[in-house]
């Protein structure tokens, strides 16, 4: 049997604490030029997409703006739109909320992504958060856990809905016709759900790919449900070996009980990768970024988002606080999805650990932050991508670079090329789009509306 | 206000004629085909425009025996933008259905893509039928209240206004010493208290290269116009005649003093549809037993030759000798690649030759191209010092 095929993506590292900001060679975050760098850099070593998340709100910490993490990013889709000018092949896939979003301005903007992009858009649906980001909307407030995933259900069946309304070649050729479009080529969408009522002809053309690529993160169960239901790609933090397997085998579990097969949807967890010419050169490239990323202030903002209070009289290269945290108090942070089920406990396991290797509050923090990641020569990297494929930990991975723009080129240059050696990752593009790239066949057509429910439009 | 008139193109479907997409010429099979909207841009580039306006709705059409189907203006023209240089792109941003933070920052994204030359055309949506795809609001008592619709727009347009400002300038401060990479005093609430809506937090995009991208509207109702008198940087009027224009000109100018702002600020574009060459009655001919173009009431229309509308965008734009003495003009091409092609090989070096196009090279952003300075967030302590245009 054939080896398994890796897929990759490139993760546009942007906001928060992935890239250290301090490194000279760290350029903007929200100049056109870095994401046409990154984008560029990946297609040029034939990675299956780009990928941006989405925060809807700026943190804040302790009632005030968080000003020590990379903060400001430019708007998920007319970023896209614009890299799909300056790139061929490359699949371009963003996050976006079904919360505070409507399914007619989605499935309009993604079929126009879709078209621009000549079949290489992807969406990352998320439900995010809180109330905390609802106050930026007209939608608002706070949807409950499960009501954030119910609505997301219906608005991806509308969305389906309005992508199937046209045809692929609805357009009659010749402008001298009758109509402009071919009579019955478009059909108007009648959805009167819980969630949204939503009836009308649409006003946008089918994309080449019919729908975009659905990625979902989401690890919950009803997030997982949401993935093996609807998803082409679920996108995870489970990144280990033994985590990935577990988790693997949970998602694609889930395929059968709706009809559908291993190879229908792929598990894709982000990492960040450190390369050096050898492993111990690795090591410590990688515990320079953790040294740099944590500052002295970063280390106490992590432990105040533990202790829920203000720690700034701890001197960062001294002993843990002895007191414990205060639990009324947790979460003076806004913005960020992190659960800390026992404070107590978990201050106490760190004040043991801290003490058994002496170490200060921002080496404690060093060390718990970590979250590994690929680290190695580039011969090591590229057998862990492949050996994590093979036994069924993942299906590739989202890249994550520690630096902006160019913290891919390392990997694009030295690791892929060992990929294509090993005969694990394409040496050129199959075919023109992200499903293609993904191995995934044609867009699912739902079967809410009869075809004799469907009235012709003629014009 | 720039020493020359304002020129600019709107760029729909097939072309400004409802059946304009009946001609070969028009490429009807390729109406959303990504690359035709680069050419027309760079079209438009190559004849030295100012702007190009990409209008569109929420639904399928404007008009019944239209093209149907049609891209994201916004996104379009972020697509359009790594393409081109100098032209501003201006796409229709509907306001009554979207999220006001969602339109925000979108235009704050074009104006970084396109490197400062983004606007944005503020609309309403006044269909029932696109009430209905988008189900938010209950339009079952039929058409929107136009009153309503443009008191929503102008909390929109607060909003964003707001946002562009919530990131100041030197807000990214990078400084390493302290671990901080932004001075959170420099970054503000937009905290708008709405009746439809309210938004609180900054927006998560920084300030833009033009601050401001330039807003522009359509005024074609009294709401509408008072609304561009608050708010609009540049405001595009259809009139039939010089003495509608002129009349638009002292309407716009009273509104624009009453809101407290300097008239002077506030560009009047004309529109006109041009269908030119020495075919072109017959084209116009030939469509209008398509689809009659009363369709477009209270447009002018220039059907003949090239200097011919360099005269009319001299009439309209001259200020004495029995001028209308409004800033631009706003063609419509008729059918689109040929309208446009002859308006930019054969209409701009006439007006070239006459002194009502610029000679130097464009502006470097929009609101340099419309003589605007680059204005200073309002949240900033120590106001900017006058930069005058970039
Ligand atoms: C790997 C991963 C990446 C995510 N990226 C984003 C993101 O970019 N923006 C966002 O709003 N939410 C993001 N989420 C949050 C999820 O959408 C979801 O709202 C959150 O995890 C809570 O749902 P859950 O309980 O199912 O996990 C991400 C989640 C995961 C697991």
């Amino acid at each position: 049997m054939s080896r398994r095929q890796v897929h990759l993506g490139a993760h546009f590292p942007g906001v928060n604490s992935t890239t250290v900001w301090t490194d000279p060679r760290s350029r903007s975050q929200v100049d056109l030029s870095s994401f046409e760098h990154l984008a560029r850099t990946a297609e040029e070593a034939r990675l299956d997409f780009f990928f941006l998340a989405e925060g809807l709100r700026l943190r804040e910490h302790k009632g005030e703006l968080f000003d020590l993490d990379v903060v400001g990013r430019p708007d998920t889709l007319p970023v896209l739109a614009a890299l799909a000018a300056v790139t061929e092949r490359l699949g371009l896939v963003g996050t976006i909320t079904t919360t505070f979003n409507e399914p007619y301005e989605l499935a309009r903007q993604w079929a126009t992504l879709d078209l621009l992009s000549r079949g290489r858009a992807g969406w990352n649906v998320v439900t995010s958060s809180d109330a905390f980001h609802g106050a930026n909307f007209r939608r608002g407030g706070f949807l409950p856990h499960a009501e954030r995933y119910t609505r997301a259900a219906e608005l991806l069946d509308v969305a389906r809905q309005l992508w199937d309304a046209w045809d692929d070649d609805a357009v009659a050729a010749a402008g001298a016709g009758e109509t402009f479009l071919r009579p019955g080529a478009v059909r108007p969408v009648d959805h009167r759900g819980r969630q949204f009522t939503v009836r009308g002809e649409p006003g946008t053309p089918r994309g080449p790919q019919g729908h975009p690529v659905l990625f979902q993160a989401g690890d919950s169960a009803e997030g997982r449900d949401l993935a093996a239901r609807e998803a082409d790609v679920v996108f995870t933090a489970h990144s280990t070996v033994e985590a990935g397997q577990a988790f693997y085998a949970d998602v694609k579990g889930r395929l059968a009980a709706h009809g559908r097969t291993e190879d229908d949807l792929k598990v894709l967890p982000a990492v960040t990768v450190v390369l050096g010419d050898t492993e111990a050169e690795a090591r410590d490239r990688a515990r320079h970024v953790r040294e740099q990323q944590v500052t002295g202030p970063a280390a106490i903002a992590f432990l105040e988002q533990l202790w829920g209070r203000d720690l700034t009289a701890y001197d960062p290269d001294g002993p843990l606080p002895a007191e414990d945290p205060e639990p009324e108090h947790v979460s003076v942070t806004r913005g960020r999805v992190r659960h800390h089920r026992d404070p107590a406990a978990l201050a106490r396991q760190w004040r043991e650990q801290a003490a058994a290797n002496r170490w200060s509050i921002r080496e404690l923090v060093i060390a718990v932050g970590d979250r590994g990641g690929l680290v190695g020569t580039p011969s090591s990297v590229a057998r862990q991508v492949d050996e994590a494929v093979q036994c069924r930990a993942c299906d590739g991975y989202i890249l994550v670079p520690h630096l902006t723009p160019t913290g891919l080129d390392d990997v694009a240059a030295r690791v892929v090329p060992l990929l294509q050696e090993r005969g694990v990752f394409r040496a050129d593009y199959a075919g023109p789009t992200l499903r293609d790239h993904l191995g995934l066949g044609p867009a699912r057509r739902p079967t809410t509306a009869p075809a004799d429910d469907r009235r012709l439009v003629a014009r | 206000m720039p020493p020359t008139p304002l020129l600019g193109v709107e760029l729909s479907d097939a072309g400004a004629h409802p059946a304009a997409w009946r001609l070969p010429a028009a490429d009807p099979g390729h109406l959303h085909d990504p690359a035709r909207w680069v050419s027309l841009v760079r079209a438009a580039q190559r004849g030295g425009l100012d702007l190009v306006l990409l209008p569109g709705g929420l639904g399928p059409a404007d008009v019944d025996g239209g093209v149907r189907g049609r891209l994201d203006p916004l996104l379009t023209a972020s697509f359009v933008a790594p393409l081109t240089t100098g032209v501003g792109l201006v796409p229709t941003v509907t306001t009554t259905h979207t999220e006001p933070f969602h339109v925000g920052k979108a235009v704050q994204t074009l104006d970084w893509v396109s490197r400062g030359r983004a606007g944005w055309e503020v609309a309403v949506s006044r269909s029932p039928e696109e009430a209905a795809l988008v189900g938010r609001k209950d339009v079952a008592g039929g058409a929107l209240e136009e009153e309503e619709l443009w008191a929503e727009a102008d909390d929109v347009a607060e909003v964003v206004a707001r946002m562009e400002d919530s990131w100041e300038d030197d807000a990214e401060v990078r400084d390493v010493a302290t671990g901080r990479f932004v001075d959170r005093d420099r970054i503000h609430a937009v905290a708008f208290e709405g009746d439809p809506f309210s938004v609180a937090g900054a927006s998560i995009t920084p300030r833009s290269p033009q601050g401001r991208p330039p807003v522009v509207v359509r005024a074609d109702s009294a709401a509408a116009l008072r609304f561009a008198a608050r708010r609009a940087d540049v405001v595009r009027v259809p009139a039939h005649d010089l003495a509608t224009a002129v009349a638009h000109r002292r309407a716009l100018h009273r509104l624009v003093a009453e809101a407290g702002r300097d008239p002077e600020e506030v560009a009047l574009l004309v529109e006109v549809v041009a269908w030119l060459g020495p075919d072109a009655a017959e084209r116009r001919d030939a469509l209008d037993r398509w689809t009659p173009t009363n369709t477009n009431p209270g447009t002018v229309e220039h059907v003949g030759d090239a200097a011919g509308l360099a005269d009319l965008v001299g009439a309209w734009t001259g200020g004495r000798d029995g001028g209308a003495g409004v800033d631009g003009v706003v063609v419509r091409p008729a059918v689109l690649p040929l309208d446009l092609d002859a308006l930019v090989d054969d209409v701009v070096p006439l007006l070239r030759r006459r002194g009502l196009r610029p000679t130097g090279p464009p502006a470097r952003t929009l609101r340099g191209t419309l003589g605007l300075d680059r204005p200073a967030s309002r949240y900033a302590r120590v106001p900017a010092t006058a930069g005058g245009a970039r």
